[in-house]
């Protein structure tokens, strides 16, 4: 492994008298790691993602890309681990015992910390879910150590540090945060920023186990019961193919209905854009942009949405974006793909009818006779 | 029992000054409000006096300006305000944030009584990190119960408290102790109208104002920008895309037919999407 860029740091530019100065204590913190979130039996795909992101910064390091796996015995450690390998980890880090079934800070903080002042990784990357954010800032602050949230992009900088760029203020500026003279270097990525990587088949390779140094009667917090929300009633934007989404130009709470009658016909989740929950015309899970869900369809259709700032981070990600507005200038035209400048309330419904028309079977069999 | 939130006065507008040489938010000339998730902490914190007796200390770090922000929280009815405010902690970050807020916390303890609950917001609406209540827990060795939609209840008898907590795909249910770190989710309920009376406490209530020494704080490289590990370096406007989106042409034609074109638009665009819709869809 080649460290020889490393061992000449430059002085960082930027901030007067901030420099890197790496304390001695830090120097042998190597390789990027990767939090496998698993809660309840099931990995959270931004898990993957990371791996994803985590792999291109270990091979620009040239270091090893190590996932770690926080849980109970049984089946679900196992397919994790092995998901690990598949989405790119060279080594994983397992804590398996039976009072991280549930997530409960206290035993998931020590588990983490324990590893990384065993093993001392360079970064530490976790998923900002709420699971992920509780863990992140509590480990952070136990290793006195910088912690980036909700960053969009991730590199390397010529001296190896990790460059953690993340919006600021509601998206409209981009911001690059720098953790110099502390390790691990530790940031958080929302589910949905970055884009999934190619899964291989791979078998399970190096496995490093350590013992969780904590018992259930040290942990104070007791999970009494979990309630799983309602399938049905569950918006699971983040991870839908289709979306189609409203703003403030649909004028009215009951005008909603076009966008969900739309969302049904095409097999789409329905969102909105940050006004609408302030208004509480829609539930705040629906709600898409930098404080509500990062969303990577293939194809959005936005109905009546300018586009702010704000609403354009959470939806850059999508493959193809239609937008409908009655204002030529609205600064969504800036960024969606194809564009229709007209009123989406009278719209919408001649668009759901025309999906319906192009999509039934009947007219399926049609163009195929 | 005691209770102390800590709030943050945050940028009412998306109006941003950033200083050009050391890349530092400017907050002046910047309409302000209390950070809008902290209210709903803050409601709660007065619901549990209101239900238990005892009394809300109101904390912030923040500019001298930032006493505003505590006069709103005395007239929603909070007890005390304490304004943490000194030079030394310009440019914190959240490890930073933390350390100075748990230390004057734990200095609150000393002088008005342990904190039975310590409350903050889920996150601020400025810089969205939600690392602020997660750091003060640790610091202070509270446990922590992050994103609370309910307090179910409390019993200052036995120092339990049990909580619903929101996490992905569900609602955990979590029995702990006192005392505890609670950051608050939104909408779990309404922030009160202050009333008359607490509006003339208000007034004569006076805002504490802590310098870092005064809230017992000794080890200033812990502060400000000194005891931030993290480093802005860079602010930056992100990039505009070269090319605006293709219009479909709207003049002159019947709705059906522009509805007709801009799915042939999209298909074309997307061609594997066509059978997945027609999957997908209830067509």
């Amino acid at each position: 492994m080649s460290t020889a860029n490393r061992e000449t740091p430059r002085p960082a530019a930027g901030r007067a008298g901030i420099k890197k100065e790496l304390p001695e204590r830090f120097k042998d913190y190597r390789h990027v790691w990767v939090f496998i979130e698993l809660e309840r039996g099931q990995v959270h795909p931004v898990s993957f993602e990371l791996l994803g992101e985590g792999r291109k910064l270990a091979d620009k390091l040239q270091v090893q890309l190590a996932g770690v796996v926080l849980g109970p015995p049984g089946e679900a450690i196992g397919s994790a681990v092995a998901e690990a390998f598949a989405y790119g980890a060279d080594l994983v880090y397992i804590v398996e015992a039976p009072l991280l079934a549930d997530y409960r800070n206290e035993p998931f903080t020590k588990a983490m910390t324990d590893l990384v002042d065993t093993h001392k990784p360079e970064i530490l990357l976790l998923g900002a879910t709420t699971l992920g954010r509780d863990l992140a800032g509590s480990v952070a602050t136990t290793l006195q150590t910088g912690l980036t949230a909700d960053c969009t992009e991730l590199d390397v900088d010529t001296d190896g540090s990790l460059a953690a760029t993340r919006p600021t203020f509601g998206g409209s500026l981009l911001c690059t945060i720098y953790t110099l003279n502390y390790r691990p270097q530790m940031a958080t990525v929302r589910p949905r920023v970055m884009p999934m990587p190619q899964r291989a088949d791979k078998p399970v390779g190096r496995v490093i186990r350590q013992k969780l140094s904590a018992a259930e009667d040290e942990i104070v917090t007791k999970v009494l019961g979990f309630l799983p929300d309602n399938q049905s009633a569950k918006a699971n934007l983040a991870y839908a193919d289709v979306v189609v989404a409203g703003g403030l130009g649909l004028g009215a709470a009951e005008n909603l209905q076009l966008v969900k009658n739309l969302a049904r016909a095409i097999g789409a989740e329905h969102g909105c854009s940050r006004p609408l929950v302030q208004k509480g015309w829609m539930p705040a899970d629906r709600q898409i942009g930098q404080t509500g869900k990062t969303i990577r369809p293939k194809l959005y259709i936005a109905a009546g949405i300018s586009g702010a700032i704000q609403h354009r981070v959470g939806v850059e990600g999508a493959d193809l974006i239609v937008a409908i507005n009655t204002d030529p200038n609205a600064p969504i035209f800036d960024f969606a793909h194809l564009g229709i400048v007209t009123d989406a309330i009278r719209f919408l419904p001649a668009l759901t009818e025309a999906f319906t028309r192009r999509l039934s079977p009947h007219s399926r069999d049609k163009l195929a006779s | 029992m005691h209770i102390v939130i800590c709030i943050k006065q945050v940028p009412d507008s998306a109006q941003i000054r950033v200083h050009p040489v050391t890349n530092t938010i400017m907050r002046q000339g910047v309409p302000t409000i209390i950070n809008p998730y902290d209210l709903f902490a803050l409601e709660e914190a007065l619901r549990l006096r209101d239900a238990y007796g005892g009394e809300v200390t109101v904390l912030t770090m923040g500019p001298p300006m930032a006493e505003d922000a505590l006069r709103k929280a005395l007239g929603y009815g909070a007890d005390r305000a304490v304004l943490l405010t000194d030079r030394y902690f310009a440019g914190s970050d959240t490890l930073a944030t933390s350390f100075a807020l748990s230390q004057a916390i734990a200095k609150v303890g000393e002088t008005f009584g342990t904190p039975d609950i310590v409350f903050t917001g889920k996150q601020t609406i400025d810089g969205d990190t939600a690392q602020v209540g997660p750091g003060i827990a640790k610091r202070l060795d509270l446990l922590q119960l992050t994103y609370v939609a309910k307090i179910a209840s409390v019993d200052l008898d036995a120092r339990e408290i049990k909580v619903e907590r929101r996490s992905e795909g569900g609602t955990q249910m979590l029995k702990s102790r006192l005392p505890c770190l609670i950051t608050m989710l939104e909408g779990t309920n309404e922030i009160r109208r202050g009333s008359l009376k607490d509006a003339l406490c208000a007034a004569r209530t006076r805002v504490l104002k802590w310098s870092a020494a005064d809230a017992g704080i000794e080890d200033l490289t812990k502060c400000g920008l000194r005891g931030s590990p993290t480093v802005v370096k860079r602010v930056f406007a992100p990039t505009a895309r070269a090319e605006k989106a293709v219009q479909i042409d709207t003049a002159e034609k019947i709705l059906r037919d522009i509805a007709d074109e801009l799915i042939a638009a999209i298909f074309t665009r997307q061609p594997a999407l066509e059978h997945e819709l027609a999957f997908n869809g209830g067509a």
